[in-house]
């Protein structure tokens, strides 16, 4: 199943070339190559490297992404392989290694970020400090608390405070050791995009200074590209795809691949004319006599062929009336079957004749006034449908 | 005198003491129980119910036996101290924590297993070892289920008989408890006297409860993290 849309190699090598740290070799680097059967059904097998900066782990849940994580930290147990930061070991099953976690050095911050809530927010933030004197425990608690705009919280509980502070409570608890690398489990899961974005920065800075592997779990493709100078696609327990953002997002090589990267929308065409010399193609939905034809890029396929069409819910427009004097060539008539609210996006599915989802702000639901049964118009860009082999 | 206050002050002795014993012992049997990985956990978790179920005068027979000077224990303890462990305050005590294992160990272990297990992962990750988790976590956070594990032994040996007729007998200032004493004033038709000890009894470990539960409930009950 290859991608036979054109790969534009180059502009993708010169967009990971402007990214800051690409390049840039100086720091230690976690590899790993192990295997861990979790259950009779569902088994992780994965061999990875990640280089100092921020590796995006990427896929559905149930991929064995936080597995991956807690093999690397020790609190799972791989049955085979080794996994190591430069060359320190801190599992190899061959010989028996099998370091305890509290002496891997590494920093982990977990999906319900397990702040100790009988503990003051200081309390949490020094617990990892424990080998230091209580002059140094105590500057150097109060330095990152200063760092992550918290210090007004030392003396809280933990428990009292709100879910953007204990993100970043629980940021700073594990950044103050000092770990020789980081896994961070879906941090930002629960926050509004402002918070998200301020706490995302600060992540960034605290990285220019240390230069430490970072494996990023997310599901979110804006904090793939937010963060990501690198992306290990997971699916099913194991690596179905790495690279840099761009090539793994914007180039699918694989089914698997586009159906994670947010191909809402995956449908069988049929090619029905193509235009060299528009660089287009049409392309009828649901192969002969279906109802939908769509204007594609041009790639290399025959006339009558099926090619598979991925088209992301948040590239396609919706009008309440027939729009003119558009750019986008496919304007197609449907109904409303139903509008979703999931978190500050609406899903909507729209019946054109083959069923669509498209993503709207909460705004736009409501300044159109969106409900099941309304008419409207689908508006979606030739280069928006992203053609693959069936 | 309505109340025996020699055999009262035994009672509260022996009570204070077994709590006391089954706070410490209680707590790696619990953490083991609460943490422990091993198949055959089950079989252990049923040993140390079966006081519950158990009539206490079987619990008491075999604890009589075993601390004869005929057993090894009894003998140890006989090389040890030069006398019997039988008819003993020291029998009692011995008797008592097998009685009251349970009632210690299952509230420990329930609110060590309630802990967020993400917590604990999160202490290794801090870089500290088992036993400062278990003091700087599992602990403070299990301070509701041990206070209520000691309350209940507390309580449970207070009013022991089984046991304490078995193993200890009926001797005054060294084995005659509390229920010994209602249970011989009965037997001589004071019910006037075995109502008032009974009575005071009745109100005393009510009001232990009633003062441990609200306070567990008020200060030291622990809400989950936003």
């Amino acid at each position: 199943m290859n991608d036979v849309r054109t790969v534009d190699s180059a502009a993708a090598k010169a967009a990971a070339r402007l990214r800051p740290h690409a390049d840039r070799p100086a720091g230690p680097v976690l590899a790993g190559r192990f295997r861990r059967q979790q259950s009779p059904q569902f088994s992780l097998e994965v061999e990875f490297q990640a280089a100092p900066g921020f590796t995006i782990l990427f896929g559905p849940s149930g991929a064995g992404k936080t597995t991956l994580l807690d093999c690397v930290a020790g609190l799972s147990r791989p049955n085979s392989g080794h996994i190591a930061i430069d060359n320190k070991v801190l599992f190899d099953a061959a010989k028996s290694t099998d370091l305890p976690v509290s002496k891997r050095r590494v920093g982990y911050v977990f999906q319900n970020l397990a702040l100790f809530p009988h503990l003051t927010v200081v309390q949490n933030v020094a617990y990892g400090l424990a080998h230091l004197s209580r002059a140094e425990r105590q500057q150097r608690a109060t330095a990152i608390l200063q760092q992550f705009r918290i210090a007004d919280l030392a003396s809280r509980n933990a428990r009292d405070i709100s879910g953007g502070e204990s993100q970043r409570v629980a940021l700073a608890r594990t950044l103050v050791t000092d770990p020789a690398m980081l896994l961070l489990d879906e941090p930002l899961a629960a926050l509004d995009t402002a918070t998200k974005a301020t706490i995302v920065d600060d992540l960034r800075a605290w990285n220019e200074a240390h230069r430490i592997p970072i494996l990023y779990v997310t599901h979110s493709r804006d904090e793939v590209f937010a963060l990501g100078e690198r992306v290990i696609v997971l699916h099913a327990g194991r690596i179905v795809a790495q690279g840099t953002p761009h090539e793994v997002i914007e180039a699918p090589r694989q089914e698997t691949v586009a159906q994670l990267i947010g191909f809402e929308n995956v449908f069988d065409v049929t090619v029905e004319a193509v235009h060299p010399e528009r660089g287009t193609m049409l392309c009828r939905v649901a192969g002969d006599g279906g109802p939908v034809v769509l204007e594609t890029p041009l790639v290399r396929a025959d006339l009558g062929a099926t090619l598979r069409v991925g088209i992301r819910a948040g590239d396609i427009l919706l009008a309440t009336s027939l729009p003119l004097g558009l750019s986008a060539r496919n304007v197609i008539l449907g109904c409303i079957k139903s509008v979703q609210q999931r978190d500050v996006i609406v899903s909507t599915r729209v019946d054109c004749g083959v069923e669509m989802e498209v993503h709207l702000t909460l705004a736009a639901r409501d300044s159109l006034q969106l409900a099941a049964g309304r008419e409207v118009w689908l508006v979606i860009k030739t280069h928006s449908c992203h053609l693959m082999k069936r | 005198m309505a109340i025996d206050w020699q055999s009262f002050w035994l009672t509260l002795q022996l009570a204070v003491t077994v709590s006391a014993i089954l706070l410490l012992l209680g707590l790696p049997i619990a953490y083991w129980i609460a943490f422990s990985g091993w198949r055959w956990k089950f079989l252990v978790e049923a040993v140390v119910a079966l006081p519950i179920v158990l009539p206490p005068t079987v619990l008491g027979f075999y604890v009589l036996v075993a601390l004869g000077p005929r057993r090894p224990l009894g003998r140890w303890w006989i090389s040890l101290t030069g006398h019997t462990l039988a008819f003993t305050f020291s029998g009692l005590v011995i008797g008592s924590i097998l009685y009251s294992l349970p009632f210690a160990v299952q509230p420990f272990a329930a609110s060590f297993a309630s802990v967020d297990r993400k917590l604990l992962a999160a202490s290794a990750t801090l870089g500290a070892s088992p036993l400062r988790t278990f003091f700087r976590v599992v602990m403070p956070l299990s301070v509701p289920g041990l206070i209520t594990g000691a309350a209940l032994t507390f309580a449970h040996t207070m009013g022991e008989f089984g046991v304490v007729l078995m193993v200890g007998g009926n001797i005054p200032g060294v084995t005659r408890t509390v229920s010994i004493d209602i249970f011989d004033r009965v037997q001589a038709s004071d019910y006037a006297g075995a109502n008032q000890t009974a009575l005071f009894l009745l109100v005393l470990c009510f009001t232990v409860l009633t003062v441990v539960y609200g306070l567990n409930r008020k200060i030291w009950m622990v809400g989950p993290v936003k």
